[in-house]
């Protein structure tokens, strides 16, 4: 007991030492006078500017906490007292990295809304305070500035950001369930208008530096350097700083003016904005828009609405009380926690936790050059990887090579790219009919038809012509790789990728390991995933996997809800009305009509009862009279290029009535269709982590938000089952049980969370 | 035996005359060089090589250097290029029949003569026997036109060879759009009336904005002085070293003017207006008038602006070279050998211009040399920040292990070998005729300052370099 005290003492007055000593020699570096060093920030006097640097020890990014919070109020409360400054500059010394944002763990800790509250209220008058700076301040800003780090840019008096990429402004509070609680729904609206504003608090979108300099939410801009005598991103903080530190004296001299010319429109916006009648009918349209598009399931937007109105209303104190209640209310919601939630399980699923692989991939080869094949060839050459595109027709191919360029042109369209690295990233395509070069290929990721004889056809091919060290990777939705890869020289070496479509759309990536599968394969295949871009969710081999097995239940359920009755049309907008991006007809109809009857055959197949409900007679009908979805122009619903409207397909009813069964009217309220629908997800999800299937929680709520679309304000199966209550959930189940059987059966794990309450699992 | 003696007695008096050499230098800086010794210290002797003909500049002229827009500005590209090869001809007497080959560099080209180099010659009277082309590769273009040339003598291809290259930015091609173009060009293939009228029924009011020849970086679409601008802060160079070096080179010029150095200049009478005789360019200012400029490129606070950049230009220049047998057969007394070169090339992003920092190693270690064996350094200008960068990039340990690939740096070039009667930022910078601008400038200031050799590097668009050893012709 004493030594580990000792030991503790010990420890902190060694990293206390460390602290000091490399003050010791910035001070000597940089020469100034006066230089103090604390934990997260430090800072350096400049002639007489003062420059403060946030760098937060032991981590990527800066975040605003309590801690950081405190030792910047000191340092500003020096710099206000100290008269040898007259100005100041904010800078972070990570490459990268602004200020990220607040602590969301802070917030996490709050037990009551008062709590956040005042957390919000905290940062309102900390920021203020700068605002109203009589010594200019100037926020330098390159890497992430996003959430409180902006609402810190943006009290001070003047911005100068780094055009580089990774330079990204934007108040992503919404997309956590909160609003921007430190005086962002105030002065953004001030800063931008009212409509920008509302904008970017409303879409939480990051905003790239060249951009926000045209908004006029940063004031200048600075090139980032190449090398020259140190490496570049050093040096392009050092001249980012020199540069502030010029703007900061000409602030403080007054020969330059903070004030921004402002454009003929925006001109004319803010013309129109000071009438009371124009503000008025904007406030209606933003929410009505809100409204339509979330359904009313997701609160922030609409008190995010009110914050603004209130501020612009009735004045800056109400709305920053307005904005700091409406935090703090926002922040106790179950939606916030959900969407938190997803946050947390985001940044876990871009993780690698299968360590480095043994031999980096640099030339990946891929079969078929098909929807998938072709979108998983589009998010890999974009990052620098060698990709071989096999087809076996002159016009698969094309079609493939085709996709891959649109995508990229668009992307130059909407310039995210320029035209001339879209032509260098087109390069790393080529497209072959023969097996020329994949003995240099490190992966291979087959995306042909899913059918096990010619999945085994092409394993065997390849096989024969790929290095010892290349990995066999199975693009497949359904067919257990464990049968793939019974065909396998080398079956340490296969395991499943399975992507979603669109593949530069869709951010999850599946990925299936069978019990020979390495974990050096599994670690490359990871690597590679994430490279790409992808959430990433690892999953143990079975039918289905997680993500095709927990729909297939779900869609068994949506066929047998259309066969009593309910038209396409009713049951989408009662699964969108739930939370679901898509209506349950339309994903069908996207997926592909014949797509769910092949899996819901083999699932059925594997599953047995807890697979059925629904009948598969109308997949197949449908299938027949060549209804196979958007590709074919019909499914549920009629698809004509050009036309956003749908109309329902009449063909339909035919088959509709020749498998009709009839409504059992105690389960057949629209709130029992949706949970109908819902608690067979979430059943099966659960089974999933019984059976092992899934490793985590964690991942199994991201592969269903990411992959599914399972309703995002409800954080995915397993957020929804601690934040609703399993116990709830069993009732409903047993409930739908009694009526139809079987395919109701809560599961074990769900019925031992029922069970007692205290199970959660999210602790 | 004998050879260790040899080695000694050439050893021993030549140290000695370096720290003469040293000892002087700080006092004046050209003049007591015309009377310093023939330096004996070189790691070779001569650079000539076993089974290689040796290439030899017989002379080298240019047309002034004139600003754009003042008295070029009527002609055309290839009436400068004709002026500099009558120039050429006249300083030379060669007979016209025994050129075998000429070649020429621009880089803005205009399209009704987009071989200039052919134009050029039969306009300067050039047998029509003599087959010309035209190369192109941004600022080092004329380099590449000489180095075609060693290589076409080299490989006993031919026996002489004239090598230029010309710019005239007075007159740049400016396009109708795209889409004006492709309505024109569909227009002419239409052939009724109706097809005519529902293509011009197409026509939009933006069809005839014009599309102007590019100046920036096709790959990355940045400005060069915008780039230029980035590798100064990049290796933190400040506005007044540049401002500084700036005016180095303007005043070196002038000097140089004035002592009447610039032998390879010859007069051009402009058809219309008087005898040009000297580049307008050269204007010594003074720090405090240059600090008032605003940044060009990098607004507000950049540092390149138009004092410490190289200016728009028009020029020609063009240049005798044979192989000594031919030479020496026609009697002629060579200025100097054309030895060892190489072309660079690197990230044209964020190290579009430092090109001579990584040819200037390079071609040393090629040509068997050491930094101390170079008498004359003659750099291409093209920024005032560029070359200080440059300087610094060659100093730099850094720079040298994490970009160059070498274990250390390659050392600070002496300021008083470097570019002392001018460069492109004074005397101007025609892009296409700049090359043998530096070759003929380092091969009249080895003769006049005594040395043996020189180093020539350059810069160009598209993040390449050149650098040549040029060996003076012993007298």
């Amino acid at each position: 007991m004493v030594a580990s005290r000792a030991i503790g003492s010990l420890s902190r007055l060694r990293a206390f030492r460390i602290l000091r000593s490399r003050g010791y020699i910035c001070r000597n570096l940089t020469g100034s006078a006066a230089l103090l060093t604390r934990t997260h920030l430090n800072y350096g006097i400049k002639g007489d500017v003062a420059v403060v640097r946030f760098n937060s020890p032991n981590s990527k990014v800066n975040t605003l906490n309590k801690e950081i919070q405190s030792e910047f109020m000191e340092i500003m409360n020096e710099i206000w007292a100290n008269d040898q400054i007259r100005s100041a500059v904010l800078i972070s010394s990570k490459p990268g990295c602004f200020v990220a944002g607040a602590d969301i763990n802070m917030l996490a800790a709050c037990k009551t809304s008062q709590e956040a509250t005042r957390i919000s209220q905290e940062a309102q008058r900390m920021f203020e305070k700068l605002e109203k700076s009589t010594k200019p301040i100037v926020a330098a800003i390159n890497g992430s500035c996003l959430g409180g780090g902006l609402e810190l840019a943006i009290s001070c008096q003047y911005r100068i950001a780094t055009k580089d990429r990774k330079t990204v402004l934007g108040v992503p509070e919404v997309l956590l369930g909160i609003l921007p609680g430190a005086g962002g729904t105030q002065r953004l609206p001030k800063m931008l208008g009212i409509p920008a504003a509302f904008d970017v608090m409303l879409t939480g979108r990051s905003i790239r530096a060249d951009r926000a300099k045209k908004m006029g939410l940063v004031d200048q801009l600075v090139e980032p350097l190449g090398p020259g005598v140190k490496p570049p991103e050093e040096r392009t903080i050092e001249y980012l700083e020199e540069v502030a530190v010029t703007f900061a004296k000409g602030l403080a001299d007054k020969k330059i003016t903070p004030k921004r010319d402002k454009g003929l429109v925006e001109k004319l916006t803010s013309y129109a904005m000071s009438i009371p009648f124009v503000r008025q009918q904007v406030y209606k349209k933003v929410e009505e828009k809100v409204q339509k598009q979330t359904k009313g399931l997701y609160p922030a937007p609409l008190k995010i609405i009110d914050a603004v109105k209130t501020g612009i209303e009735q004045g800056s104190d109400a709305g920053y009380l307005a904005e700091s209640q409406k935090f703090g209310e926002l922040a106790m919601t179950k939606e916030s926690k959900a969407l938190m939630g997803l946050y947390h399980g985001q940044v876990l699923c871009k993780k690698n936790k299968f360590g480095t692989p043994q031999k980096e991939v640099k030339q990946l080869a891929i079969l078929g050059a098909g929807l998938m094949g072709a979108g998983i060839a589009q998010v890999s050459v974009d990052k620098g990887l060698k990709t071989l595109l096999k087809d076996v027709t002159v016009a698969g191919l094309g079609r493939g090579q085709q996709q891959v360029f649109k995508g990229l042109n668009d992307k130059v369209k909407k310039k995210a790219i320029t035209s001339f690295e879209r032509d260098s990233f087109f390069s790393n395509l080529i497209g072959q009919l023969d097996y020329q070069d994949f003995e240099k290929s490190d992966m291979v990721i087959e995306a042909v038809f899913e059918d096990l004889s010619i999945k085994h056809k092409v394993l065997k091919e390849v096989e024969a012509v790929i290095p010892d060290h290349c990995v066999f990777a199975s693009n497949t939705s359904a067919l257990p790789i464990k049968e793939i890869a019974a065909v396998s020289k080398r079956p340490e070496k296969v395991i499943g990728m399975h992507y979603f479509s669109p593949v530069d759309k869709m951010q999850l990536l599946e990925i299936i390991t069978t019990e020979k599968t390495s974990q050096d394969t599994t670690a490359s295949v990871v690597a590679v995933g994430l490279k790409q871009g992808k959430v990433i969710i690892v999953v143990k081999d079975g039918p289905g996997f997680y993500t095709t097995r927990c729909l297939a239940p779900m869609m068994s359920e949506v066929i047998r809800i259309l066969q009593e009755g309910v038209d396409p049309k009713k049951l989408d907008s009662l699964t969108t009305g739930f939370g679901f991006p898509v209506g349950a007809a339309t994903l069908t109809d996207e997926v592909g009509v014949d797509v769910a009857q092949h899996v819901a055959e083999d699932l059925g197949k594997a599953f047995g009862e807890r697979f059925g409900g629904g009948n598969v007679e109308l997949l197949k009908q449908m299938v027949a009279k060549g209804f196979l979805g958007r590709k074919s122009g019909k499914g549920f619903y009629i698809y004509q290029e050009g036309s956003k409207n749908k109309n329902l397909n009449s063909d339909m009813d035919s088959i509709f009535a020749s498998l009709k069964l009839p409504a059992k009217p105690e389960v057949s309220s629209d709130e029992d269709i949706q949970y109908r629908v819902v608690t067979r997800f979430v059943n099966e999800a659960v089974m999933c982590l019984q059976e092992g299937i899934l490793a985590t929680p964690e991942e199994g709520d991201i592969g269903a938000v990411f992959g599914l679309g399972f309703p995002p304000c409800l954080g995915g199966p397993f957020r929804f089952v601690d934040l609703y209550g399993a116990q709830k959930i069993v009732d409903r189940l047993r409930k739908y049980e009694a009526v139809y059987g079987k395919q109701f059966t809560p599961c074990q794990l769900l019925l031992d969370h029922a069970n007692s309450p205290s199970k959660k699992f999210y602790q | 035996m004998t050879s260790i003696l040899t080695y000694t007695f050439r050893n021993l008096p030549s140290t000695s005359k370096w720290t003469l050499r040293f000892c002087v230098r700080p006092l004046s800086c050209s003049s007591q060089l015309r009377a310093g010794p023939a330096v004996q210290t070189k790691s070779k002797k001569t650079l000539a090589k076993p089974n290689v003909r040796n290439v030899v500049v017989v002379d080298g002229v240019r047309i002034p250097f004139l600003l754009s827009g003042t008295s070029y500005k009527e002609l055309m590209p290839h009436d400068l290029a004709r002026a500099a090869l009558l120039g050429l001809l006249h300083r030379t007497n060669v007979p016209k029949e025994v050129v075998d080959y000429i070649t020429f560099g621009t880089v803005i080209q205009e399209v009704k003569t987009s071989n200039v180099a052919r134009e050029a010659a039969l306009g300067a009277g050039f047998s029509d026997k003599t087959p010309a082309h035209t190369v192109t590769m941004a600022c080092i273009s004329s380099n590449q036109a000489m180095t075609t040339a060693v290589g076409l003598i080299a490989s006993g291809q031919s026996d002489v060879v004239v090598a230029g290259g010309v710019e005239l930015m007075s007159d740049v091609p400016i396009r109708h759009s795209r889409k004006m173009r492709k309505m024109m060009l569909d227009l002419n293939k239409a052939k009724t009336l109706g097809q005519r009228l529902s293509l011009l029924s197409k026509f939009r009011l933006n069809f005839l904005s014009p599309e102007l020849p590019a100046v920036a970086e096709f790959s990355t679409s940045e400005t060069m002085g915008h780039a230029a601008d980035r590798m100064a802060a990049s290796f933190a160079v400040s506005r007044q070293e540049q401002d500084e070096y700036a005016l180095r080179s303007h005043s070196l010029a002038k000097k140089a003017q004035d002592e009447g150095l610039l032998s390879d200049v010859v007069p051009f009478k402009v058809p219309g207006k008087d005898t040009v005789s000297k580049d307008n360019g050269v204007r010594p200012s003074s720090l405090e008038q240059m600090a008032k400029l605003k940044p060009a490129f990098i607004k507000p606070y950049g540092t390149v602006t138009a004092a410490n950049s190289s200016f728009l230009t028009d020029g020609a220049s063009a240049m005798l070279i044979m192989s000594e047998d031919k030479a020496l057969a026609m009697g002629y007394k060579p200025k100097a050998y054309l030895r060892d070169f190489v072309y660079v090339s690197q990230d044209p992003k964020d190290q579009l211009l430092l090109g001579p920092t990584y040819a200037t190693p390079k071609v040393l270690e090629k040509a068997g040399l050491t930094m101390n064996d170079i008498d004359v350094f003659e750099f291409h200008e093209a920024f005032a920040g560029q070359i200080l960068a440059n300087f610094k990039a060659l100093d730099s340990d850094w720079f040298a292990q994490n970009y160059m690939g070498r274990k250390t740096k390659v050392g600070s070039l002496p300021l008083e070998k470097f570019n002392t009667w001018g460069g492109s930022l004074s005397l101007g910078h025609p892009f296409g005729a700049t090359g043998c601008r530096l070759v003929i400038t380092a091969a009249n200031r080895l003769r006049k300052e005594g040395g043996q050799y020189a180093l020539v590097a350059a810069c160009a668009a598209g993040g390449q370099g050149h650098g040549m050893i040029v060996e003076t012709y012993p007298k």
